[in-house]
């Protein structure tokens, strides 16, 4: 019972990073109807920042200077790689965040080269014991961190001035614009905060261990989490994101009883889930029928 | 004033959609504008509050003012400061918002006096109030025509454009909006009114225009469009489906004239 507690404990550790990346795509989406594929990108460059940063800043000031600082090259993405592409087909605009995400990553690549770079956090691989589960601290911060995170963001979205208009513009673009909302202040502002969640999800995953250039791959784990959660619904990639957290680390704490599956069976569960969900819920568990159209 | 003068648009770089309209609201007025289907009513609305770029359209000559100014071209959040509002055709409201937040949107630009606006619109349409909470597509379609009007109403427009409101309600609804629009433009607001219901329009307008494939044909007080032969057989009877079948030489006869 402990070991699957203990598991869970994991799993919603790393379903809270995935959660993050999660919402990052959602809101990219939303505003913009376009797959970002270059959060993974911003997800590296983030963490790598951090990295560099958290000798004078510390781990939460590094932190939080990586988080502004993905979000402003986010928003320089936007405004000169994608912005002038508004109007094409989604399917192009989304190989253009693609030839984003390769070249942020050779040049953030750059940047690690050969050394072993940390985040510096506080955690390390330390334990904790809660409730007689042994749990290990940096799951707790990630945890609480992306908790935190997800409530501000939801409070912005209901209760701002902009969360409305973004809300709004995802709706009806047309309608939000006659009410003089800028979509280019939404667009903006959604890949700010698209760069600046994959930038703590980054920095949240290397926590304990050194950052690596192949890190990057988690990222690929929220398409499957998106569409689980519904593609639309921030709600559904949080929810999304959890779901295959625990589920990866459940199916990596039992594989072992099931040696003729393979060793690495956790590595497909999300895609495995992702396929049985859409079987029974074509738009996600969360997501609306609206986004058929695009 | 809100002025529009030579106003040709081109949609797609190809379709010329109209071609030379020229029509005034005065202040604290209300003008009808008529047409048929296609006849270029909601196209020269998306020129006026810098909407045509979402559908590839474009201003090719002309110039449109608002009282005295030009409006800036592709910043509809520009005009909406200059004071013109829209409810657009269909009504558009956001129907997974709440009612309130639907207001809160209209008074996007004009964030300090939402309060005392919400007051505003609230005593002109009580429903709202009730139902402020509730999610906006659930309301009837009446209700919701109401929540376009108010939440155009929430930035203070000078001028008010309203795009066939009466389209799709049954006729004790249409004459609910009919008096609020009439409520509206007594506390000042200019409505240019977009309508296929000519009854409805010209009974409450000062002034109307018919628009016919790009161009305004007629442009006479409202009264004398109310008595004018072609507008009531049209319009106002029930004889023919369409305009064009209708006494088409005649008509052509009459307007050159
Ligand atoms: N986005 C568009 N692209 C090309 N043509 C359009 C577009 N929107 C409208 N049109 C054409 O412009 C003409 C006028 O349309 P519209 O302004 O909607 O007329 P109305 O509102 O009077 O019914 C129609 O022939 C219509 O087919
Ligand atoms: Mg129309």
């Amino acid at each position: 019972m402990d070991e699957l507690l203990e598991s869970v404990v994991r799993g919603l550790g790393r379903g809270s990073v995935y959660a993050l990346l999660a919402l990052g795509f959602v809101i990219i989406f939303k505003a913009t109807r376009v797959i970002s594929f270059a959060q993974p990108a911003f997800m590296l460059a983030g963490a790598v920042m951090v990295t560099y940063l958290v000798g004078p800043l510390g781990f939460w000031g590094a932190l939080a200077a990586a988080t502004v600082l993905t979000g402003l090259l986010a928003l320089g993405v936007e405004r000169t790689a994608v912005r002038p592409m508004v109007g094409r087909p989604a399917f192009v605009v989304a190989i253009i965040t693609l030839g984003v995400d390769i070249a942020v990553r050779v040049i953030v690549n750059a940047y690690i080269g050969n050394d072993v770079r940390q985040v510096g956090d506080p955690w390390g691989l330390s334990r904790v014991e809660l409730a007689g589960l042994i749990i290990e601290k940096r799951d707790v911060a990630r945890i609480v961190t992306a908790a935190v995170l997800v409530a501000a963001l939801f409070a912005y979205f209901r209760f701002t001035r902009m969360g409305l208009a973004m809300r709004a513009a995802s709706y009806d673009q047309e309608a939000a614009m006659a009410q003089g909302v800028s979509v280019g202040g939404v667009f903006a502002v959604s890949w700010a905060m698209a760069g600046g969640l994959a930038a703590v999800a980054g920095t949240f995953v290397a926590v304990g261990e050194n950052v690596d250039g192949l890190m990057w791959t988690i990222a690929l784990v929220a398409l499957p989490v998106i569409i689980l959660g519904g593609l639309d619904s921030p709600a559904g990639a949080v929810l999304g994101g959890v779901i295959v957290g625990v589920l990866q680390e459940l199916v990596a704490g039992y594989q072992s009883h099931f040696p003729w599956l393979g060793g690495n069976i956790s590595v497909i569960t999300p895609y495995v889930v992702m396929l049985i969900v859409l079987l029974v819920k074509p738009y996600g568990l969360f997501g609306t029928r609206e986004v058929e159209r695009v | 004033m809100l002025q529009v003068t030579n106003l040709e648009v081109v949609y797609d770089d190809v379709a010329l959609v109209l071609r030379g309209i020229s029509l005034a609201v005065g202040p604290g007025k209300i003008v009808a504008l008529l047409g048929a289907n296609g006849a270029g009513k909601t196209t020269l609305l998306r020129a006026i509050t810098g909407l045509l770029d979402v559908h590839d359209g474009e201003i090719t000559k002309g110039q449109i003012t608002v009282d005295g100014r030009p409006i800036p071209r592709k910043s509809p959040a520009g005009i909406v400061r200059l004071g013109v509002s829209q409810v657009m055709e269909g009504r558009r409201i956001f129907a997974e918002l709440t009612v309130e937040e639907n207001l809160r949107l209209g008074a996007h630009l004009n964030p300090r006096s939402v309060k005392e606006n919400l007051g505003r619109v609230f005593d002109l349409f009580p429903v709202l109030e009730q139902r402020r909470r509730s999610t906006a597509g659930y309301l009837s379609g009446g209700e919701q025509q109401m929540l376009a009007l108010a939440r155009a109403l929430m930035a203070q427009p000078k001028y008010l454009l309203l795009d066939e409101p009466s389209l799709g309600l049954a006729p004790r609804l249409v004459e609910q909006i009919r008096d609020l629009i009439v409520a509206i433009n007594e506390t000042g607001t200019g409505v240019l009114l977009v309508e296929q219901n000519a009854t409805m329009a010209l009974s409450i307008a000062s002034h109307g225009y018919v628009m016919e494939t790009g161009k305004i044909v007629l442009d006479k007080p409202a009264a004398e469009l109310l008595g004018d032969e072609d507008i009531r057989e049209f319009y106002l009877g029930t004889k023919s489906k369409s305009f064009k079948d209708v006494k088409h030489y005649q008509r052509r006869k009459r307007w050159l004239s």
